[in-house]
């Protein structure tokens, strides 16, 4: 035997553990954050919504801006916003890097800010419904999985 | 390798293991000796030995790329960096007096800090454990110094709890130990939990309820010099005829519950919140510039990338000068691409349709820091308060105070806000202006000094920066589950990096590792091919 029984045992301990699925990797929330939970709540009137969250990134006209790919898109005149369906699932699971609101916002909210942006800036003036919303989320809202929502 | 029957160092131990069992029976074997446990970090990447006149092509000149580059480059490489901003280091950020901010709209900050202030807009934290950016510091020679996390003379603030006024986290904290450990003891006492422990844990427990939470004779949480000694004192002990100390009173249990303290204890016990924290001397710009120093030569900046194309042969980038217009390819036989997700998702790359849907399911949240330059240090003089945090549940979130410098005369800068979720939505919202003025008007809540001692400002709203459109990656455990893996994969000749393709998100340390990871795959593939 060329091989001393110390090393042998780890090896084999080793090998067990990883084929076992001892490491598989765990869902995580260790991301950096401030460390308390702001009072602040979402508004419940669509113009409110639209001035509390959406003009962060697409600026209070809606025209959004340049950015170092396409920048961020403009709302205003914005014909992929006559199809409610889709503006709902922007805004509701997000896309590329536009957030996810499912977890922060109810249907009503959804709904008040998507028919505000579509009947403001645009010419929909038919509203958004909670249960088009509904339809749309399908389901329990997306759990974030680091604690950034606080 | 096995004739020798001496027993065999760790290093070689571990090596041997390495080699038969692969990467994870190493870091098992790591694991069960003592070492890694707290961190993946198992050493820089030992490349070595890259084809001549191989090339890599990286695309981001932040913390990923920047790691990327230097790794590779000391294996042999020829690197090439295309960075879209006039500056480097990405998120890895210094703001100093006379430096520029433009957001997205063209709002336009000028820094009016005095030199030696400076707000560090992203990340300003350093774990002990982030092991890997501890490395670079040392290697690079980045001095760091300690950053104070937890300061229990800090304050918590809530509008809801003790009529708005803010209370030092110290006497919260006691005195939500002491009336959890009062009910306990209670319930113990009158045997409510005699089917659920046996007789020796209910008396340990008791013992520990007591001494925990400081009760009295009765088991009872009230106001004494014992409990004094915890959360402070209405007059402190001294020395002298007058030195004998006198008792602080205790807050009653429903007020104290108001506060939500709670959230702050399990915050600080968070494994990335723990002490012992660190940042480098004079900005966490300096680590970034530290890289820049080894491979500043490679780099071509304001370059915006706008196609990412490859075949059996190489990788190119199309290239548009954002300054002059001017455009062009860079060509390379392989690609680090650190682009945030954000933004790549907006550039057509060619790699398969998984890694296309990577990409695209993978939002940024949004935070913003908000500088504020005060004529001098009243949270030392007068609230004796030395680095560590205040919080707040107004939208700014926290105040927190410089951990260097103390007691110095002249202007320092407070982080007067730093909010991710609505408040930062809230305040990215707003012009550069009214973000001032936000934090001015929230943050006099808990120091009434605030507009007297105001000097300048600055903010940073991270969903408003061109070149990330956010702050960083937001998984969920869906998207972990759909396109994690597709993410991380290398396809083809492409490789992508950043704190997106970890598991740290948000830290610098999630960079580093993707970027290890990322190179050490690569340059097996390269030397493969």
């Amino acid at each position: 035997m060329s091989l001393t029984a110390a090393p042998r045992l780890i090896l084999l301990a080793a090998a067990v553990v990883a084929f076992a699925g001892g490491t598989r990797p765990a869902a995580v929330s260790a991301q950096d954050k401030p460390g308390n939970k702001a009072a602040v709540e979402p508004a419940s009137a669509g113009r409110e919504l639209y001035e509390q969250i959406c003009q962060a990134c697409h600026m209070p006209d809606a025209k959004g801006g340049m950015g170092a790919g396409t920048g961020v898109p403009a709302l205003a005149g914005n014909a992929h916003l006559a199809d409610k369906t889709f503006v709902i699932a922007r805004v509701w699971h997000g896309y590329g890097g536009m957030p996810r609101f499912g977890a922060l916002l109810s249907p009503e909210q959804v709904a008040a800010v998507t028919t505000y942006v579509r009947s403001h800036f645009n010419a929909y003036p038919d509203p958004v419904t909670v249960e088009e919303v509904a339809k749309v989320a399908d389901g329990a809202p997306p759990q974030v999985a680091c604690n950034c929502t606080h | 390798m096995f004739d020798d029957l001496t027993a065999p160092s760790r290093r070689s131990l571990l090596a041997m293991i390495g080699r038969a069992g692969g990467s994870l029976a190493m870091y098992q074997a790591m694991t069960s000796l003592g070492h890694a446990a707290d961190s993946q970090f198992s050493g820089p990447p030992k490349l070595s030995g890259a084809r001549p006149g191989a090339s890599v092509l990286v695309l981001g000149a932040g913390i990923a790329g920047l790691l990327s580059a230097y790794e590779l480059m000391k294996a042999g490489y020829k690197v090439q960096i295309l960075e879209f901003q006039g500056r480097t280091g990405g998120r890895n950020w210094t703001l100093r007096g006379g430096d520029t901010v433009t957001e997205i709209g063209g709002a336009t900050q000028t820094v009016g800090f005095a030199p030696g202030n400076y707000l560090n807009p992203g990340p300003w934290r350093l774990p002990y454990h982030h092991q890997t950016m501890l490395h670079y510091c040392d290697e690079l020679g980045v001095e760091l110094e300690p950053f104070v996390q937890l300061n229990n003379n800090a304050f918590i603030h809530s509008a809801k709890a003790f009529g708005g006024k803010p209370q030092r986290h110290r006497e919260l904290v006691v005195d939500f130990n002491g009336h959890v450990s009062e009910l306990m003891a209670k319930a113990l006492n009158q045997g409510a939990l005699d089917q659920q422990i046996s007789k020796e844990d209910k008396e340990k427990l008791l013992v520990a309820m007591r001494e925990w939470g400081v009760l009295d004779k009765s088991d009872r949480y009230t106001s004494s010099i014992h409990v004094a000694d915890r959360r402070g004192y209405d007059r402190a002990p001294g020395g002298g005829v007058g030195g004998a100390p006198i008792a602080s009173s205790v807050n009653g249990l429903s007020d104290v519950l108001d506060s939500k303290v709670w959230n702050l204890i399990g915050f600080y016990l968070e494994y990335v919140m723990q002490q012992t924290m660190f940042q480098p001397k004079g900005g966490m710009g300096r680590i970034g510039d530290a890289f820049v120093k080894k491979v500043g030569h490679l780099i071509r900046l304001n370059t915006r990338v706008t196609r990412i194309t490859q075949d059996d042969k190489g990788v190119a980038a199309e290239w548009t000068d954002a300054k002059t217009g001017q455009t062009g390819t860079a060509r390379a036989d392989f690609m680090v691409c650190t682009i945030p997700a954000s933004i790549l998702a907006q550039i057509p790359i060619q790699v398969s349709a998984a890694k296309q849907a990577a990409i695209k399911a993978l939002p940024y949240n949004s935070s913003v820091k908000i500088g504020l330059e005060m004529k001098s240090r009243f949270w030392e003089k007068k609230y004796h308060i030395y680095g560590g945090h205040s919080f707040t549940d107004q939208a700014i979130n926290l105040i927190s105070y410089p951990s260097m410098g103390f007691f110095s005369k002249g202007p320092a800068v407070l982080l007067g806000g730093y909010p991710f979720g609505l408040g930062a939505y809230m305040l990215s919202g707003m012009t550069p202006e009214k973000r001032i003025e936000e934090a001015l008007r929230q943050g006099s809540v808990l120091h009434e000094e605030y507009r007297d001692e105001f000097l300048k400002g600055v903010s940073v709203a991270w969903s408003r920066q061109p070149w990330i459109m956010g702050c960083c990656a937001e998984w969920t455990e869906q998207t972990r589950a759909a396109h994690y893996q597709n993410l991380a994969s290398i396809d083809g000749r492409i490789v992508l990096a950043g704190e997106h393709v970890s598991y740290y998100g948000c830290w610098q340390e999630g960079a580093a590792t993707s970027a290890i990871d990322a190179v050490t795959r690569l340059h097996q593939r390269a030397l493969a091919a």
